[in-house]
């Protein structure tokens, strides 16, 4: 049984790693040497030369300065209106909360792929395109990470919060010194959900960035693909390594937190 | 009008009567207005004009459009291409929900058992989550190359010849959910995993000491109990795998042969941005959310029998 149980274990990790395997291999090859068949499991020679032509011609450096400008930009300006939404559903009386709050869940059934075609025409009519400005404002809007920190809030012991009014506290102090504090983990799930998100967004940076003062590591990478791919995969395969490593040390790193964050809607409140 | 931070907010005991707090109600709108505004913008106010959009022909970089009234639908629904362009999305779909959830599961069934490394493993499965699927895309359109790629080299060892991924349109259609599956099976993973582990132990044991068969026992006590799991995972791959874009575009551009991987939200994006048919983009974008509205009811529907 443990021998089945192992054998299944090898191979999962084989199907995981034998293309990664082959993709940085390729990356590192020369162009003979990458098309040769049968191909080579060992690159000869082994050579950086594809990281520093996409670096230099390709402007990689420039698409992974635009991925951090964004990434960092969308998931600061999310975590914050989460949490300031979150805040108000959970903790404060106002007219039409309930029909306010279904208008944010409501959003999360509205795929982006529809919405493409009237933002687009806004943006452009806005003189958007190729800005951050019009690839980030219209990413920005929060309905899922409301959802998430809203249920947390309304789990928090509902003493402290009666405490907190008798005593007269501010918005800001009972923000930071009491609902906070005890919210951490869930604001770190959120914060890296969006940062996941963010760094992999697609199809809106696609249609925006046409040049590449803006364009996000994913989107330089599809364009690299289409100007070399089938006759050069070695720099394709060099832009690839370099467009993913940056999340994966992250996930390196939190691989606990992240699981447990992307996983987070499946979990019933 | 309270200004966030500014004087004490709830200076008052709480008014238990009728009446509302007018600090309070103006600290929630100023929390609120910028998200809400957000989605009514860049949100709502799109998903009510592409139905007004779908009514007419334009071209989305010129401001002339002409009525066509339901010419646009009359159209799609008419259209080859356009069932052609639904059953793409209805093999990928499924395929690609059943082909994550069967292994999704396999995986969490053998990663239950007490192996060595099991957790690295857990975790090298889900990295493909965290990746772009722009890049695994752009990365498996070459491990897939009929010519240089790892999957002929692999198949030519055992003396079978690959198919051609990027000519022939099934083949092509399978290479898209084979790289969509293996992206996405970590996220199945550890949550069938999740929930295998907060199984009911007892019932093990029972069945251990009535002798019943492992495959029974799986069928008949484990599967059972993974409902819920099960339930909510085919209708979050479904509506995840309908959306798919950015393998499509890295992978195949909606080829070969045309339309041989358009799936419907890439036929959105090809209509509007591609053939400069922006009207008739609309008209599929409406028939796509009304089909993810359907599926959406019918979820919460189901969910509610569920809980009750």
């Amino acid at each position: 049984m443990k021998v089945i149980g192992y054998l299944g274990l090898a191979l999962v990790v084989a199907m995981i790693l034998v293309p990664v395997y082959f993709i940085v291999v390729t990356s590192l090859k020369t162009q003979p040497d990458i098309y040769s068949d049968p191909l080579t499991w060992i690159p000869n020679p082994l050579q950086p030369g594809n990281y520093s032509y996409v670096m230099e011609t390709v402007n990689f450096g420039t698409y992974l300065r635009n991925s951090i400008i964004i990434t960092v930009i969308l998931t600061v300006v999310q975590v914050a209106l989460g949490v300031m939404s979150a805040y108000a559903f959970a903790f404060l009386r106002f007219p039409f909360r309930n029909a306010l709050f279904l208008v944010v869940v409501a959003a999360l059934m509205v795929p982006n792929q529809i919405t493409i075609i009237s933002n687009y025409a806004l943006v452009a009519s806005l003189g958007w395109r190729n800005t951050f400005v019009g690839i980030i404002v219209p990413l920005a809007g929060v309905a899922f990470g409301a959802f998430l920190m809203r249920n947390h809030f309304l789990s928090l012991p509902k003493e402290i919060m009666e405490a907190a009014r008798m005593d007269g506290t501010s918005f800001l102090r009972t923000l930071w010194r009491v609902v906070l504090p005890m919210s951490w983990p869930t604001v770190v799930a959120f914060t890296l959900i969006t940062l996941v998100n963010e760094w992999n967004q697609y199809l809106w940076p696609f249609l925006i960035a046409d040049t590449d003062v803006v364009t996000p590591l994913p989107v330089g990478l599809t364009r690299l693909q289409q100007n070399e791919g089938l006759t050069n995969w070695g720099p394709v395969m060099a832009g690839t390594v370099l467009t993913t490593v940056p999340i994966l040390i992250v996930y390196l790193i939190l691989q606990k937190r992240m699981i447990k964050g992307l996983t987070a809607g499946a979990v019933k409140g | 009008m309270a200004a966030a931070g500014a004087g004490p907010l709830h200076a008052e005991p709480p008014r238990r009567k009728r009446g509302w707090n007018w600090r309070e109600i103006g600290l929630a709108a100023l929390l609120l207005a910028p998200n809400l505004a957000l989605l009514v913008v860049f949100t709502y106010r799109p998903l009510v004009d592409n139905i007004r959009l779908s009514f007419y022909n334009w071209n989305i970089s010129s401001p002339r459009m002409r009525f066509v009234g339901l010419g646009n639908y009359v159209e799609w629904f008419t259209s080859s291409d356009s069932w052609t362009i639904m059953a793409n999305t209805v093999i990928f779909t499924v395929a690609a929900v059943a082909g994550s959830m069967v292994l999704g599961l396999a995986l969490a069934l053998l990663l239950d058992q007490k192996l060595f490394g099991r957790g690295a493993v857990r975790s090298l499965v889900f990295a493909p989550y965290v990746i772009s699927g722009a890049a695994i895309g752009v990365a498996f359109q070459f491990v897939f190359d009929p010519n240089f790629g790892l999957i002929q080299d692999l198949l030519d060892k055992v003396g079978v010849t690959a198919p051609n991924f990027y000519q022939n349109s099934g083949w092509a259609l399978f290479m898209v959910t084979a790289t969509y599956i293996w992206k996405n099976l970590g996220y199945v993973f550890v949550i069938y995993l999740a929930a295998l582990q907060g199984r009911r132990k007892d019932l093990d044991e029972a069945s251990e000491i009535d002798g019943t068969s492992p495959t029974r026992h799986f069928f008949r006590v484990v599967l059972p109990q993974l409902r819920p799991t099960t339930f909510f995972l085919s209708v979050t791959v479904l509506l995840s795998s309908f959306q798919v874009f950015d393998i499509i575009q890295a992978m195949t551009q909606g080829g070969p042969l045309g339309i041989g991987t358009t799936t419907i939200v890439f036929q959105v994006y090809q209509e509007t941005f591609v053939n400069s048919r922006a009207g008739y983009g609309a008209t599929v974008a409406t028939i796509m959310f009304t089909i993810v509205l359907v599926i959406t009811l019918i979820q919460v529907r189901l969910q509610d029998g569920n809980d009750a």
